[in-house]
C-alpha cells in the first residue's frame, strides 16, 4: 500500500445561498487519505457527504479551504484543468448509474480513454477486457436500457477503472439496487479496488457497506463528528 | 473552438445522435420549409432576372420608344427621319368596342399599327399568321380573354368608333406586356389605315402616338434621347422616350419589390422555423445535462461537451437547410403559375446557385443563432449535476449579459439579413422591429397568461381541469414557445387577409343602393345634351354632367415648371408639376368638397387678371401651394393667369369625377373641352343595353362600367393576394410544424407525469382531457393575441397607408379562435397518442435513451 497520501482535504467549508438565506453544508472539514486504502463517508441525510465528495473529487470549489488530490492543488485549477486531473486520476460510480443512454455498453466504457485520445482500437480491446471481467461479455452492444440494474452499475464499474484511477470515489453505488445485487457489486467494486491498487472513498448510509472499507468518517451536521479506522470485514463475513 | 475539430467530439456527436434520431429530426423539420420558402422566392428571382437580362429588347419590342400625347409636330416628324433605321407608329387610345353577333360592348385600348412593330419578340396570335396579315387584310387583332368573355372567334366583326371590321386573330401575348395588362384594358390591334374611318380621334381625345425605332448599327442611344430632350423644350410640348435600358430597370424594379415582399414573407416563415429550433433544443439539451455532467466527470472539458452538441446543431442545420434547399427549388417551379400573369415575359427558370447557398447559409445560421442560448448554457453545466439534477431550465445557468448579447445578436442578425432582402435600411428596420414587437408581445401575454392562471388559479374546477391548467406555469412548460408560434403565424396570415378584406371593402362601394356604376366620358360638347336625353329615355338619371378642359402647368410662383422641376434643391413634387390636369368650372362646391382655407370664389370677375381656383389638398401639399400664390395653366396652347384663392379637401374615393384644380365660372368655358356624365344603371342587364345604344350612337364616347372595374380589381387583387397567401402558407406549414415539434417535445416533458398519472389509476380519457384543456387555452389564448395583434396592424395599415378605417369582421375573429384552437388541440393530442397508447413501462424506458 502506498502510505503517501492521496487525497487532502484542509478546512473545508461550503456555503449555499438559498433565497436570502445561507446555508452552511459543510464546516472545516479536515482530513488525509493515504493511496490505496479504502474508506467510507457516511451520515445521515443532509449531513453533506455527496457535497464534500464532490469537492474531494474536484467536480466543484469549497467556499473555504482546500483539496489535494495526489498532491494538486483544486481549487487554483480552472474548470477544464480540475476536468484533466479527474481524467488522468480519478474514476466515478454512481448511485443512478450515470451510464450515456445513447452509448452502447462498450462505448461506455470507453469514454474516459477516448478522452486521453488513446487509439480507438486499443481502448476497444481495454474495454472488452474489463467488460469480461465483470461479467458482461455477452453485453458489449446493448444500450443502458436494455441492461438491468445490476449490469448497468457494472458498466459504470468497468467504466470506473478503465483509466487505472489512483482515486475512485463512489457514491451510494449499491443505493438503487436490491441487496443480491449489490452485495455481487460491492464485492466486485473491492476486488477491482485490489487488484488495480486504487483508493476507494464511497459515500454511504449503508453502515454494513461502510464496515468493508478500513475507515470510516461520519459527518452530522456538516462536521466530522467521528473517524473511525478498523479491519475490514468482507461482504460474506457480514452477511454471515 | 478547438474541440469542434477533434476526432472524439464528432465521434460522440454521432453516438449520441443515432439514437435520437427522432427528437433530432423535429429540431430540424422546424427550418426545412422556411427555407424552402427563402431558396423557391431567391431562385426564382434569380431566373427571372436571368430571363429579363436575357430578353431585354424583347421587354421594349425596339431600340427605342419616343411617345407624344399629340400628333407629333413636323419639325419632330422630320427628326425622326434623320434618325433612319426601322420605324413604326402606333396610335394608342381608350376606346369602347362593339361585337354586333352578341351586342356586346367593352372599353378596349386600341392600339392602331404601321410598320412592323414588333421587332425583336413577337406578337403571339391565334392563327399565328394573323399578326402580319392583319395590317394588309385589314382586319382587328382582339385579345383572347375579351372574344373568350363574350363567345367571339376569329372570323365575326368587331366594330370600333364607326369602322367595322373582320377579327383578324386573337392576341395572346405582346411582347413586353403581362397577361394581367390585358385585364384592365384589353388590347385591340388595327392597321393605322383604318384609323380615320373610326372617326374616334377628336379635339380632347386622350391619345398616345409612339414611334419605335430598330437601328442595325450600334449607335449611342444616349445621343437621341439627349436631342429629344431639346426638342422637348424648343417646341414646348411633352416628348417621352423609353431605352431598352430603362424599361429592363423599370421591370426590373417592379419585380424586385414584389420579390422583396414575398422574400420577407417567407422570412417570417424561417423566423418561425428558429423558434421552433430554439424550442426543441432547448428541451433536448435540458435532457443532456446529465450525460454532460457524466463525461466532465470523467474528464471532458467544458469546451467538448459543448461541442458534441454544436456539432449536432450544426450538421442538422446544414441537412435542414439541405433539404428546405432541395424543397425550395422544386417549389420554385409551381411559382410561374402563380405570378404568370404578372410577368411580360416567359420565365425561364434556371438552377440559381445564389439561392441554393443562400439557402444553406441562412439555413444553418438560423438553426445555429436560435440553438446558441441552451448550447452557451451548457458550457456552465458543473459535473456536480452527475450527483445532483438541475431542478431549473439549463438556460437559467447563463449571466443576463450573456443573454443579453445573443438576444442581440439575433436581433442583428435578422435586421442584417432584411436588409439583404429588401435593399432598404428602412424597410429592414422596420420589419425587424414590428418583429420583434410582436415576438415581445406574445412573450408579455403568455407571461401574464402564467401569472393569472396562477394568481386566479381555480381551486374548485373538477381535477382535470386543474392539472391541464397547471401545466400552462409548471416549470419547463411550453407556454411561451406555443403562443410565439402560433400566435406570430396568426397575426402573418390574419393580416393578409384582413388587408385584403379592408380594401375590398371598401371597394365594394358600387353595390351601395344610390352609388353611381356607369361613367361616360370623351363627350364632346355637341354630343352631351343628346346623351343626356338618351339616358332621360331609359330611365337613367344624370347624377353628374360635367365638361373638362385638359391644361399644363406652365408656371409657379412666377417660375417655370420646367425650372421648378430640374431644381434638385425643390421640394415641389415633379408629378405635380408635369401633370395632364383635368380641370372643370362651377359656381359653387360639391358634397365630396371641403373648403379647407382661403375662400370659394364661384365667379370670375371680367376685369381681374388673375382666376381664383381652388386646389385639392393633395396637389395643394405637392406644390407646396398656399393662399394667393400665382399660377400659369397652359390651356391647349392659351395661357391663364390664375392664383390659388382656397384649398378644399376632396373625397377622391366617390364614383364621380373629382378636381385637383377647379375654376370658377366665367373663364373657361370657351376653351376645348369634353364631357363626363355619370348614371347608375340598376341592373347589368340595363347598363349593358345603355352602353350599346351609346357606342351605336356616339362611337367615340367610352364608358366606365364600375362594375366591372370592381370585378377586374378584384381578379387582380385575388391573384396578387394567392401569390402572397402561397408564401403565407409556409408560415401556417411552419407554424404547424413549430406546434407539432412544441407538442413533441412537451411530450417529453409531460410523459413522466402523465405515466405516473397512469400508474396511479388515471384513465385514457382522463389523460386526454388533462392535455386537451391545456391546448384548448394555449390555442386560445395564442389565436386570440394573434388576431387583436393583427386587427391593430391591419388597422396601422388603413389609417396610415390605405386611409381607410378598418372595422374587423367579428366572423372572421371568432372563426379564426376557433380553428386554431381545434388544430392546435388536434395536433397536441394526436403527437400525445404514445403516452396512452404504450403501458407505463415501455413509456418510461423508452424516455430513458
Amino acid at each position: 500500500m502506498d502510505e503517501r497520501p492521496i487525497l487532502e482535504a484542509t478546512n473545508i467549508t461550503q456555503k449555499f445561498r438559498s433565497g436570502d438565506r445561507e446555508l452552511k453544508v459543510l464546516d472545516q472539514i479536515n482530513f488525509t487519505i493515504t493511496g490505496g486504502t479504502t474508506c467510507s463517508i457516511v451520515g445521515p441525510s443532509g449531513s453533506g457527504k455527496t457535497t464534500l465528495l464532490g469537492l474531494c473529487a474536484g467536480l466543484d470549489r469549497p467556499t473555504q479551504g482546500e483539496v489535494k488530490l495526489n498532491d494538486i492543488a483544486l481549487a487554483p485549477l480552472s474548470e477544464d484543468e480540475r476536468a484533466k486531473v479527474r481524467n488522468k486520476y480519478v474514476g466515478f460510480v454512481f448511485q443512478t448509474f450515470q451510464l450515456v443512454p445513447t452509448l452502447t455498453a462498450l462505448e461506455n466504457v470507453m469514454v474516459p480513454l477516448e478522452l486521453r485520445g488513446q487509439k480507438t482500437e486499443e481502448v476497444r480491446r481495454e474495454a472488452t477486457a474489463l467488460l469480461r471481467e465483470v461479467g458482461l461479455k455477452d453485453r458489449l452492444e446493448h444500450y443502458p436500457t436494455q441492461l438491468s440494474g445490476g449490469e448497468q452499475q457494472r458498466v459504470a464499474i468497468a467504466r470506473a477503472f478503465i483509466n487505472k484511477p489512483k482515486i475512485l470515489f463512489a457514491d451510494e453505488p449499491t443505493g438503487n439496487l436490491d441487496a443480491e445485487t449489490g452485495a455481487t457489486i460491492e464485492k466486485l467494486l473491492f476486488n477491482l479496488n485490489e487488484v488495480n491498487g486504487t483508493t476507494l472513498v464511497l459515500v454511504t448510509h449503508d453502515l454494513s457497506l461502510a464496515k468493508q472499507c478500513r475507515r470510516t468518517i461520519h459527518l452530522k451536521n456538516g462536521r466530522i463528528d467521528k473517524d473511525e479506522r478498523s479491519e475490514p470485514v468482507t461482504v460474506e463475513q457480514i452477511n454471515d | 473552438m478547438n474541440s469542434f475539430f477533434t476526432s472524439w467530439t464528432w465521434k460522440m456527436a454521432w453516438r449520441d445522435a443515432r439514437s435520437n434520431k427522432r427528437r433530432l429530426f423535429i429540431y430540424i423539420s422546424a427550418i426545412i420549409i422556411g427555407v424552402a420558402a427563402q431558396v423557391a422566392i431567391t431562385s426564382f428571382r434569380d431566373s427571372l432576372n436571368t430571363t429579363i437580362n436575357d430578353q431585354s429588347k424583347e421587354l421594349l419590342g425596339a431600340d427605342l420608344e419616343i411617345e407624344t400625347e399629340q400628333a407629333p409636330p413636323d419639325t419632330l416628324k422630320a427628326y425622326f427621319e434623320v434618325l433612319e433605321g426601322e420605324q413604326s407608329t402606333i396610335t394608342e387610345f381608350p376606346s369602347m368596342v362593339f361585337f354586333p353577333k352578341t351586342g356586346d360592348t367593352r372599353l378596349a385600348n386600341i392600339r392602331a399599327l404601321r410598320g412592323n412593330f414588333p421587332y425583336y419578340g413577337s406578337l403571339e396570335t391565334r392563327p399565328a399568321e394573323a399578326a402580319q396579315q392583319f395590317k394588309s387584310a385589314p382586319a382587328a387583332l382582339v385579345d383572347q380573354t375579351l372574344l373568350t368573355q363574350f363567345g367571339i372567334a376569329v372570323g365575326d366583326s368587331v366594330k370600333i368608333g364607326r369602322y367595322t371590321l373582320p377579327i383578324g386573330g386573337a392576341i395572346n401575348k405582346v411582347p413586353g406586356e403581362s397577361a394581367a395588362s390585358a385585364m384592365v384594358g384589353p388590347r385591340v390591334f388595327i392597321p393605322q389605315s383604318v384609323l380615320d374611318s373610326t372617326t374616334l380621334i377628336r379635339r380632347g381625345s386622350r391619345v398616345e402616338y409612339k414611334q419605335y425605332f430598330k437601328f442595325s448599327d450600334k449607335r449611342d442611344i444616349g445621343l437621341i434621347t439627349a436631342r429629344i430632350d431639346t426638342l422637348e423644350a424648343q417646341l414646348g410640348i411633352d416628348i417621352s422616350y423609353e431605352t431598352v435600358e430603362e424599361r429592363q430597370a423599370e421591370i426590373g424594379n417592379a419585380i424586385g419589390n414584389l420579390g422583396r415582399f414575398l422574400n420577407l414573407v417567407g422570412f417570417i416563415a424561417l423566423l418561425l422555423g428558429g423558434i421552433g429550433v430554439a424550442s426543441s433544443i432547448h428541451v433536448y439539451i435540458n435532457k443532456k445535462i446529465s450525460t454532460a455532467s457524466v463525461l466532465r466527470c470523467f474528464g471532458a472539458s467544458s469546451g467538448q461537451t459543448m461541442s458534441i452538441f454544436l456539432i449536432q446543431a450544426v450538421v442538422l442545420g446544414f441537412l435542414g437547410a439541405l433539404a428546405g434547399t432541395l424543397l425550395g427549388i422544386g417549389i420554385q417551379y409551381l411559382l410561374p403559375s402563380l405570378v404568370s400573369d404578372f410577368l411580360p415575359v416567359d420565365i425561364r427558370l434556371t438552377t440559381s446557385w445564389l439561392a441554393i447557398g443562400l439557402g444553406l447559409f441562412t439555413g444553418t445560421g438560423v438553426a445555429l443563432a436560435f440553438a446558441l442560448l441552451p448550447l452557451l448554457a451548457l458550457r456552465k453545466a458543473s459535473p456536480l449535476y452527475a450527483l445532483r439534477t438541475l431542478d431549473r431550465s439549463i438556460i437559467s445557468l447563463l449571466e443576463n449579459k450573456v443573454k443579453v448579447i445573443i438576444y442581440a445578436l439575433i436581433t442583428v442578425t435578422i435586421f442584417g439579413y432584411a436588409v439583404l432582402l429588401t435593399q432598404s435600411w428602412q424597410t429592414a428596420a422596420i420589419f425587424t422591429i414590428g418583429i420583434m414587437g410582436a415576438f415581445g408581445l406574445l412573450l408579455v401575454v403568455a407571461k401574464l397568461l402564467m401569472q393569472t392562471v396562477r394568481r386566479f388559479f381555480p381551486s374548485h374546477w373538477p381535477y382535470v381541469w386543474r392539472q391541464g391548467l397547471a401545466n400552462l406555469y409548471r416549470p419547463q412548460n411550453q407556454t411561451s414557445t406555443l403562443m410565439l408560434s402560433l400566435g406570430l403565424g396568426m397575426l402573418l396570415v390574419s393580416t393578409l387577409y384582413f388587408s385584403q378584406d379592408m380594401l375590398m371593402e371598401e371597394l365594394g362601394f358600387a353595390s351601395r343602393a344610390d352609388a353611381p356604376n356607369l361613367i361616360f366620358f370623351d363627350v364632346q360638347p355637341d354630343q352631351n345634351e343628346p346623351l343626356n336625353q338618351l339616358l332621360e329615355n331609359k330611365n337613367l338619371p344624370v347624377l353628374q354632367n360635367v365638361p373638362m378642359v385638359t391644361m399644363r402647368l406652365d408656371s409657379l410662383r412666377g417660375r417655370s415648371a420646367r425650372a421648378i422641376a430640374d431644381d434638385s434643391t425643390s421640394e415641389v413634387r415633379n408629378w405635380a408639376l408635369e401633370h395632364e390636369y383635368r380641370s372643370t368650372y362651377r359656381d359653387s362646391l360639391i358634397d365630396s368638397e371641403t373648403l379647407k382655407e382661403g375662400q370659394w370664389i364661384g365667379q370670375a370677375e371680367p376685369a381681374q387678371s388673375a382666376v381664383p381656383v381652388s386646389a385639392a389638398q393633395q396637389v395643394a401639399e405637392d406644390l407646396k401651394l398656399e393662399i394667393g400664390d400665382s399660377l400659369t395653366f397652359n390651356v391647349q396652347g392659351v395661357p391663364v393667369q390664375a392664383y390659388v384663392a382656397s384649398i378644399r379637401a376632396v373625397d377622391f374615393q366617390r364614383v364621380q369625377p373629382n378636381f385637383l384644380m377647379l375654376f370658377p365660372e366665367g373663364v373657361l368655358e370657351q376653351a376645348p373641352q369634353i364631357y363626363v356624365t355619370v348614371t347608375r344603371a340598376p341592373d347589368r342587364q340595363s347598363s349593358a343595353e345603355i352602353q350599346q345604344s351609346v357606342v351605336q350612337e356616339f362611337p367615340n364616347v367610352s364608358a366606365i362600367d364600375v362594375r366591372r372595374v370592381l370585378k377586374t380589381i378584384n381578379q387582380f387583387i385575388d391573384k396578387i393576394s394567392f401569390a402572397i397567401q402561397f408564401m403565407a402558407l409556409f408560415s401556417i406549414l411552419t407554424g404547424l410544424i413549430v406546434l407539432a415539434s412544441s407538442v413533441t417535445t412537451s411530450r417529453f416533458q409531460r410523459i413522466r407525469e402523465s405515466t405516473l398519472l397512469r400508474t396511479m389509476g388515471a384513465s385514457k380519457k382522463q389523460i386526454i382531457k388533462i392535455l386537451s384543456v391545456e391546448y384548448l387555452f394555449l390555442g386560445l389564448l395564442s389565436a386570440f393575441t394573434g388576431l387583436i395583434l393583427s386587427i391593430s396592424a391591419t388597422w396601422l395599415l388603413g389609417y396610415f397607408y390605405f386611409d381607410i378605417a378598418f372595422v374587423p369582421n367579428g366572423w372572421v375573429v371568432i372563426m379564426g379562435t376557433l380553428i386554431v384552437t381545434a388544430l392546435t388541440i388536434l395536433i397536441g393530442i394526436a403527437n400525445s397518442r404514445s403516452i396512452y397508447r404504450k403501458t407505463p413501462l415501455e413509456v418510461l424506458r423508452a424516455e430513458a435513451t
